[in-house]
């Protein structure tokens, strides 16, 4: 008797869950129908299936968006920045945490105190100052992430590191490595599972960031935020055309959500609650 | 210097550069700044404190502030429900609940800027048609208001957010064991009572977590103010960090900004430091 209220409960439950999941991904659905619509048909109703399955739409967005190209760009400028932000705060974190001095105390407080300081509050200077050493370019932009990027990333390292025993470095260094041997060989091998959160959080954050790249980049070396930017401004109550270049737009994250969901999910948990 | 701390300053230098080139440098260069008449690229003289003086008198700036406040307050207490909710939904034992973690957190990985576009042709195009066909006004005339581009910021930001929220709940409630729950149960403890003495208490940590979080991110919001509303009608939506981006680059008053910049630093970092003073004391409490 107990039981069957139970399973009835999970069972509305599940049904409002359903119904939930529905609601929120019916923007996308909305989007989608309706990129495949003529102008026509989107005036004459938003809500009903297009007539037929049109790929013009796509291709005149795909064209118009330079899709390859902004694609390009911003996989070049996420993956480097990515690189490096993980490579030079691994061994930051390394560096701190076996350090046990005053002065690296010190250090170690000011780069997690920075990440106080909200983009606003040093954006204009900062593009004062690229600007005149000539840095505003794609160059600029990843130096930018890895300052950006790096205090929330040598934090997480920083805690990973209790985790890695000292006897390594002892070890290691009797056998005659030196300190890059020692960190490259064996304590970043150590720190993969952080590596892999600390990849997460930063490609989230650079791939779909706008106002810095609006700032640094010219339009021929726009990311796919800033190449949106332009097109959606062009083709303002062209709603089949701009939900096309949307919908073409999220379709590499799709991808990438897809076949990583469940270090994305890890990787975002890990990075909230520490 | 003796062979330990070489290795240790090389391990360094390209954050120390990094960190001090793109934050510390232009943090303090523009704190110095924002006491002058400077313009972005050389400063002739000293203002004092003029500029401060002048932004709490702009209307636009105080406006701007307020309708952030307001906005915030609202998202987080929002987001917080809807978080929480969503993450005892997905915690259940349904057969469904990780292809609904799924798609409650998509929205958080696709860029606020893409998101804003797509919810523009929600509230103009398909709120209006669902408007017509129901007779319901009210769903006409979406973001050409003040309160439909406040609502419409809303729950845009709820929407691409919540499931974020639900994964540090998550995090809490997964942690509480099975054992006290079934001893409660076991006790003749209802699902409501189980809920206040139990899941509640344990949980109660990562609203803090989550509180400031979402304060602190509600604060910071740009790209979706600009995709959904562009802080139009006239102005009247746009949150302090458009209004800073605006003073500099569309009206070229950097000293003027970078002032107003200086007071956003000040509350972003008070609502942190908060955060960090009760995180403190909750863990000595523990």
């Amino acid at each position: 008797m107990k039981k069957n209220t139970e399973k009835r409960n999970l069972l509305s439950i599940e049904v409002l869950g359903i119904i939930l999941g529905l609601i929120w991904i019916a923007p996308f659905y909305l989007m989608i129908v309706n990129a495949f619509k003529t102008k026509r048909e989107i005036f004459s109703g938003v809500l009903g299936l297009p007539e037929t399955l049109n790929l013009d739409n796509f291709v005149q967005a795909f064209i118009d968006l330079e899709f390859l190209k902004s694609l390009f760009n911003s996989v070049l400028i996420t993956g480097v920045s990515i690189v490096i932000i993980i490579l030079f705060s691994s061994m930051a974190g390394y560096a701190l945490a076996r350090n046990k001095s005053k002065l690296s105390g010190v250090l170690f407080l000011i780069f997690v105190a920075a990440m106080l300081i909200p983009f606003q509050s040093v954006m204009i200077p900062l593009v004062s100052i690229f600007g005149q050493a000539n840095m505003l370019n794609a160059a600029g932009l990843i130096f930018m992430y890895l300052g950006f990027g790096c205090s929330l990333s040598i934090f997480l390292y920083h805690g990973a590191m209790t985790g890695v025993s000292k006897t390594m470095d002892e070890a290691a260094i009797i056998d005659g490595a030196n300190r890059f041997q020692l960190f490259w060989y064996i304590i970043f091998p150590l720190l993969k599972p952080i590596s892999v959160t600390v990849g997460i959080l930063n490609t989230i954050w650079i791939w779909n960031d706008y106002l810095l790249p609006s700032l640094v980049l010219s339009e021929a070396n726009a990311t796919i935020p800033l190449k949106m930017f332009f097109f959606f401004g062009q083709y303002t109550k062209q709603w089949h055309l701009a939900l096309a270049g949307l919908t073409i737009a999220i379709i590499p994250v799709i991808i990438g959500y897809f076949f990583a969901q469940k270090q994305i999910i890890k990787g975002v948990s890990e990075g909230a609650v520490k | 210097m003796h062979n330990r701390n070489i290795w240790f300053w090389l391990f360094l230098t390209p954050v120390i550069l990094g960190l001090g080139l793109v934050v510390v440098v232009p943090f303090i260069y523009g704190f110095i700044f924002s006491f002058t008449d400077w313009n972005g690229i050389t400063a002739t003289k000293f203002v004092g404190l003029q500029h401060y003086i002048n932004l709490f008198q702009e209307d636009e700036f105080m406006a701007s502030i307020w309708f952030t406040v307001k906005f915030a307050i609202i998202t987080v207490i929002l987001l917080n429900i809807m978080g929480l909710g969503l993450a005892l939904l997905v915690t259940r034992n349904i057969k469904t609940n990780n292809l609904l973690r799924t798609v409650f957190f998509m929205p958080n990985l696709i860029g606020g800027l893409i998101l804003g576009f797509i919810w523009q042709f929600i509230f103009v195009s398909v709120f209006e048609d669902i408007g017509m066909l129901l007779g319901v006004e009210s769903l006409t005339g979406w973001l050409s208001t003040t309160s439909t581009g406040f609502w419409g910021l809303v729950i845009l930001t709820a929407w691409q957010m919540a499931g974020y929220i639900m994964i540090i709940y998550i995090a809490y409630l997964e942690n509480i064991p099975k054992d006290l729950i079934e001893a409660a149960k076991i006790d003749g403890a209802n699902g409501f009572q189980r809920f206040k003495n139990i899941t509640f208490p344990l949980v109660a940590p990562a609203f803090t977590v989550s509180m400031f979080l979402t304060l602190s991110m509600a604060f910071k919001i740009y790209d979706q103010n600009l995709s959904l509303t562009n802080g139009g009608p006239f102005n009247s939506t746009q949150m302090v960090a458009m209004e800073i981006v605006r003073t500099a680059f569309s009206d070229q008053q950097m000293a003027f900004a970078q002032a107003k910049a200086v007071i956003f630093f000040f509350i972003v970092a008070v609502i942190a430091l908060t955060q960090v003073y009760y995180n403190k004391k909750r863990e000595v409490e523990m």
